[in-house]
């Protein structure tokens, strides 16, 4: 009796000490720099993301023109990029590799790991759970300023006399082990171990602080069954991440050991610039093994954020029930499960044993099921809608139709005797790009205009939404489709040319097109951060619930401050989808709203719960769990 | 003083672009445009929905009947036939399955897109539809993964004792072959130490009596239908074999010897005819970043049929005849049938060698 009288006092205690919160007058550095609010932390993540973004696309196009017009002189781009334009006016095929390396790494890390988890998870979960703040805003705090600190580590290293980590993405050794095999895996690689070893730390503080929230700051009559998807997304996207980003710290570090101390983990046997190396009985395979145990999984830490914020934008914006919401989290669930035991398909023809490549081969390809019936679910959602064509819808849109067309491309890779052929060529390259580049760089996209309204109060300017999405929408088909065939074809990825191979010097045309729509795909970006940064300062005034939507953080006033509502969090007394609800006067009806408010549209399980409903909510988590 | 103007240029253009976006933003709002309003860009993204959707789709089908041609290569190996089958018949599945899908979805989109005072439907589930598209890709898949996991078997699986045995190693950035020799068809022993800057660019140890007739090449001779078994190795880091007309892919991996085996079904000359290209040649490539040359890792492969093949290979000078230096690493006892079997010493004849031993 006496402890749960302790903790109803904590209770109160905890209510009083936020309301004075809201009150509180904190200084600039408190309020925006070194924040524990949860909703300017988004905003630093965000906003470094973009940066991020920006520069991995700007890598991206610098690499392509190599690709698009091998013959062009790229003599302008001295003054930036000074000694890796070689004599002749060429990039130097060191730092195209070194390009490749950092885009793919900025791309999926820093982009859409940090940028698209960083932002969302830490803006939404507190709204959408009825929160006041994250479980632990200091851990929040920390987390962004650790990825900023791998930020400056990562960026720094691109202005090496040596270069940045110049091995590819996937720092496969021996490569990045042995400074004579490539300048890049020098000082760069070193900068880039240590970046990503505090960007690990970052994600793992940040992904402990989401599992603790959304399991412990429900607000009443939040159970997990009336959880916005978006939640459920973000949820099992920071347990896989708790669970695989460490793999990857123990990989990297030791890899730090094979480099500076003289051990033998990954190297074993190697013979360069004119000496055999003491280095004995290691496996590069091994490195391969750890790396993609995360590395697998983190194709879900950076998709799974984006199906989350589409499901919740499509059934806003057809104005329908989100189709077989159970489902949708059984297929999250089931692919975050499967996300961990198929990392060996990256690996079919490493030299791994055969009969390893015939398991994995299995356990892909049921991966592919969840997800057809998360496309099969979005598909229907669209059925019988009633759509508004948001920019944010648009995107959702985009983020399904490439989550469908990279998708199925996956089925071809993941057949081992199929991967044979295809394996490390620009097929590969197709594939991941549409269906987790820019699947997940669309719901990113796609949250970031639909969230707008709450994250500054004002609303992004819909017209040039509309072109930067139709831009960047077919830019990116232009840019990825064709790789297919070139794939088909059989052209290596990460290669600074083609044409001395008589069997790849081929589609010289189809280079150009896909470098052409790069360009423009990276120029149309512009139009979003113009739209992005006029807005926030002078766009249109939102209103409280632009978009009539059903969720927690809609129910907060305009500018949330401090604390997230004003007065009491709301209680919870239904699901999340109640749109279009037969008998309802509006076509939405918001989880804050209790059944006994809305006797017209209640089916007639929900009449039975009005009885339960106290003002508090609470009676109606007791039948929430007695019914199942 | 160029680029002065070029930037002036950009910052005026630049300057107009926002002064049009503020005007067309003011008079949107002068006139009392309401933007909460549902109107005709909704209508115009639909339709766009459709234009893509039958531009992309019909692209996508031209492009691919089209150059089928210039998009697919020829298939000069046994397993390949086989993979090449599968993959287009997962093509096949997939095309249907991407078409139809497509085609319903932005169906969808057009269709109900948002009209003024019409309700959307309130479908939150249905058991039996979500139970159909669970079962059916299943099933498809588990068709799909079986003939799969058959290929791969198949194609991983032990090599006959009779296989041709040639040796590629990987170093940035160039490919050497090393075949086993006509004499004793195995290959010799190797040790990474060993290797070193005069000449023994293998490592091979000449205490072991396999090494004496092994022979180095520099393009990648191979004989037609025949089971080829492909040893690969690398001796910095880590390298990709790919011979992309034999659908053949293995990674050449420090310190963990892989092989690959297959079987060519065309020759050289019976590619150029096919194609008929004269200029035709097989080339195998690397296919696993390894620095700054990667791109460039070229070896040529010749296929020849067997006789040719046999002839060429006796032929080929023994590595310990080019480099003779390396006798004296050769124990003693072993000189002689070093010598002999390198081609140094004419062959004395079964009776000589009886009597030496």
């Amino acid at each position: 009796m006496a402890t749960t009288d302790i903790h109803t006092h904590q209770d109160v205690h905890h209510h009083d000490e936020h309301d004075e919160h809201g009150h509180h007058e904190t200084n600039f550095w408190r309020t925006y720099i070194f924040s524990e609010d949860h909703k300017i932390i988004a905003k630093q993540f965000l906003i470094t993301g973009i940066f991020w973004a920006l520069l991995g696309g700007i890598l991206s196009v610098i690499f392509r023109l190599q690709l698009g017009f091998p013959e062009v002189s790229l003599e302008w781009l001295r003054p930036v990029l000074g000694e890796w334009i070689t004599a002749e006016g060429k990039l130097d095929p060191e730092f195209y590799l070194a390009l490749v390396t950092m885009h793919g790494t900025i791309m999926v890390f820093f982009v859409l790991t940090a940028g698209l988890s960083g932002t969302f998870s830490n803006f939404l979960i507190p709204l959408q759970v009825g929160a006041r703040d994250m479980a632990s805003g200091f851990m929040n705090m920390l987390s962004y300023w650790f990825f900023f600190l791998s930020s400056v580590t990562m960026f720094t290293s691109l202005f090496l006399e040596t270069g940045p980590a110049g091995g590819g993405w996937t720092i496969y050794p021996p490569l990045s082990a042995l400074p004579q095999a490539i300048k890049g895996s020098g000082l760069g690689m070193t900068l880039w171990l240590v970046a990503m070893a505090l960007f690990i730390v970052s994600s793992l503080l940040g992904g402990i602080n989401y599992i603790t929230t959304v399991i412990n700051l429900r607000t009443k009559g939040m159970s997990f069954t009336r959880l916005p998807l978006t939640i459920w997304a973000f949820f099992f996207t920071a347990i896989i991440g708790v669970l695989s980003f460490p793999v990857l710290f123990a990989a990297a570090l030791l890899l730090i050991f094979d480099r500076s101390f003289g051990t033998s983990f990954y190297l074993s046997d190697i013979y360069i610039g004119g000496e055999a190396l003491a280095h004995d009985g290691g496996s590069p395979i091994l490195f391969q093994h750890l790396f993609w145990f995360l590395g697998h999984p983190e194709v879900y830490i950076v998709l799974l954020p984006a199906l989350g914020l589409s499901s919740e934008i499509i059934a806003t914006n057809s104005r329908k029930p989100i189709f077989g919401y159970k489902a949708m989290i059984g297929s999250m669930l089931f692919i975050a499960i499967l996300s961990f035991i198929v990392w060996a398909h990256h690996m079919f023809v490493t030299g791994m044993n055969p009969f390893l490549g015939s398991i994995f081969m299995l356990l892909t390809l049921i991966i592919a099921v969840p997800s057809a019936v998360k496309i099969f679910n979005y598909v229907t959602t669209l059925w019988k809608g009633n759509i508004r064509f948001t920019p944010g819808m648009l995107f959702s849109i985009g983020l399904v139709s490439f989550f469908l067309t990279g998708g199925i491309t996956g089925i071809f890779l993941g057949n081992s005797a199929i991967d044979i052929q295809l394996h490390d060529t620009y097929f590969v390259v197709a594939h991941f790009h549409l269906v987790m580049g820019s699947a997940s760089f669309f719901g990113m996209m796609a949250g970031v205009y639909h969230w707008f309204p709450k994250m500054f109060g004002r609303m992004m300017d819909n017209k040039l939404g509309y072109v930067h999405f139709w831009l960047t929408f077919v830019g990116v088909y232009l840019v990825f489709f064709p790789m297919h065939y070139i794939g088909i074809a059989g052209f290596p990825r990460r290669y600074y040319s083609w044409t001395n191979f008589d069997a790849f010097s081929g589609f010289a045309d189809l280079n150009m097109l896909v470098s052409v729509a790069a360009i423009i795909t990276l120029a149309a970006q512009f139009i979003f951060l113009f739209n992005f940064f006029y807005s926030i300062f002078r766009g249109r005034i939102a209103s409280a619930n632009p978009w009539n939507a059903t969720t927690l953080e809609w129910t907060t006033p305009r500018n949330p401050g401090h604390g997230n509502w004003p007065g009491e969090i709301p209680s919870v007394y239904r699901w999340p989808y109640d749109y279009s609800k037969p008998g309802a006067k509006e076509d939405y009806i918001p989880q804050h709203i209790p059944y006994s408010e809305t006797p017209e549209s209640n089916l007639p399980h929900e009449n039975e719960l009005i009885k339960l409903e106290t003002s508090n909510g609470s009676g109606a988590i007791i039948v929430e769990g007695s019914k199942h | 003083m160029t680029s002065l103007i070029i930037i002036l240029g950009v910052v005026l253009v630049l300057a107009i672009l926002y002064m049009i976006y503020r005007v067309s933003n003011l008079v949107s709002i002068a006139k009392g445009h309401d933007d909460e309003k549902v109107g005709t860009a909704n209508k115009v993204n639909a339709a766009l929905f459709i234009v893509f959707m039958v531009g992309s789709l019909g692209w996508f089908f031209w492009y691919s009947f089209a150059y089928y041609d210039n998009y697919t290569l020829p298939v000069a190996s046994e397993h390949g036939k086989h993979t090449d089958f599968l993959f287009w018949i997962t093509m096949g599945v997939t095309v249907i399955a991407f078409t139809i899908i497509s085609i319903v979805m932005f169906v969808f989109i057009y269709q109900y897109q948002y009209q003024e005072g019409r309700k959307a439907k309130y479908f939150p589930d249905n058991h039996y539809l979500e139970l159909a598209w669970t079962i059916i890709p299943a099933i498809v898949l588990a068709v799909l993964i079986f003939t799969g996991l058959r290929a791969w078997n198949d194609i991983t699986g032990p090599a006959s004792k009779d296989a041709e045995l040639i040796e590629v190693i990987g170093q940035q950035f160039a490919w050497t072959v090393r075949y086993p020799g006509v004499k004793d068809k195995e290959l010799g022993k190797v040790d990474y130490k060993l290797i070193d800057n005069f000449g023994n660019e293998f490592g091979l140890d000449l205490t072991d009596k396999n090494s004496f007739d092994d022979f180095k090449s520099l393009e990648l001779h191979l004989p037609v239908d025949k089971e080829i078994l492909l040893k690969i190795r690398a001796k910095d880091v880590l390298h990709s074999v790919f011979l992309p007309h034999f659908r053949v892919k293995m990674d050449a991996v420090p310190g963990m010897p892989t092989q690959f085996k297959f079987k060519v079904t065309k020759t050289t000359q019976q590619m150029r005819d096919e194609l008929s290209n004269q200029n035709f040649n097989y080339e195998m490539a690397c296919t696993e970043i390894c620095g700054r040359g990667h791109f460039s890792m070229k070896m040529t492969v010749i296929v020849d049929d067997q006789e040719t093949y046999e002839k060429w290979k006796a032929s080929q000078e023994a590595w310990l005849k080019q480099n003779p230096d390396y006798l004296k690493k050769v124990p003693n006892a072993l000189k002689e049938a070093a010598m002999i079997k390198a081609g140094m010493q004419r062959d004395p004849g079964p009776s000589v060698a009886e009597v030496n031993e």
